[in-house]
């Protein structure tokens, strides 16, 4: 329990730092950098490192590239689409999640 | 052209600081959780998951939205193409996302793990920032006429 209270409050604050430096830069796009910064990741391993060890952290960031391109593919796709077609933010964001499950998954199981 | 403005946090509301604490808190224990239940392999994809991604665009959205009303104008169209800028800025941070994993990946095995994460987040803000400058020279302006 006290593990993922820990978790949880490193997680928001960490999460939080990052999207207030998004908010204080401009241009726009450039702040949007901020948005795929590694908040989870940085988050989490130092808790996985001291509970699991090297070896285990290194196979999850073998996986994390995976998620990262899949970010990529996801983070294009939005700006196309709201670019393009003028939904709204939340809509098109939220409706685009299962091509990020698609694509880190779909690398998963092409490389095992 | 790269400019920090502290004043633009004044427009933050509170309960959209809590509302990125939350999620920012909640995607990460789920990592943690989804790795013990389905193992490392599946658990590292959600180390880059596009966690406050939706809400961060839709905050995005209505702050623009609520610029351009207290102008008297619909800034829809103006919030939607603003989210549509973070999002393809977040396309190329990913590109430093990438290279963050891949020295994790490489590197953790074998060396300090502090030394590692801190190598690993410089790499990502060097090179994400190093692309960014990229789009945004006369190369890729001129390719993008060329095409």
């Amino acid at each position: 329990m006290t593990e993922i209270v820990a978790r949880f409050f490193i997680g928001g604050v960490v999460v939080s730092c990052f999207a207030l430096l998004g908010e204080i830069f401009r241009p726009k796009s450039f702040a949007g950098l901020f948005g795929a910064a590694p908040s989870i990741a940085l988050a989490t391993f130092g808790l996985t490192i001291v509970k699991h060890g090297h070896g285990y952290a290194a196979i999850e960031a073998r996986s994390m590239i995976f998620g990262a391109i899949a970010f990529f593919v996801y983070a294009c796709a939005s700006s196309f689409i709201l670019m393009r077609f003028k939904p709204s933010a939340l809509a098109t964001t939220t409706t685009l999640m299962p091509v990020w499950f698609g694509v880190s998954f779909g690398l998963l199981y092409l490389f095992p | 052209m790269v400019s920090a403005q502290l004043s633009s946090l004044k427009d933050i509301r509170v309960h959209e600081y809590l509302v990125r604490f939350l999620f920012g808190g909640f995607c990460t224990v789920s990592a943690g959780l989804i790795a013990e239940r389905f193992g490392a392999a599946v658990g590292g994809l959600f180390l880059a998951f596009p966690a406050i991604f939706p809400a961060g665009a839709s905050l995005l959205e209505a702050h623009e939205r609520r610029k351009m009303a207290k102008a008297g104008l619909d800034g829809t169209n103006q919030g939607r193409a603003a989210a549509s800028v973070d999002s393809a800025g977040a396309s190329i941070g990913c590109v430093g996302l990438i290279a963050f994993a891949v020295i994790v990946w490489q590197m953790v095995p074998k060396h300090d793990a502090p030394g590692v994460i801190a190598l690993a987040t410089a790499a990502w803000l060097i090179l994400s920032v190093a692309v960014w400058f990229a789009r945004k020279s006369r190369w890729f302006r001129w390719r993008k006429i060329a095409e």
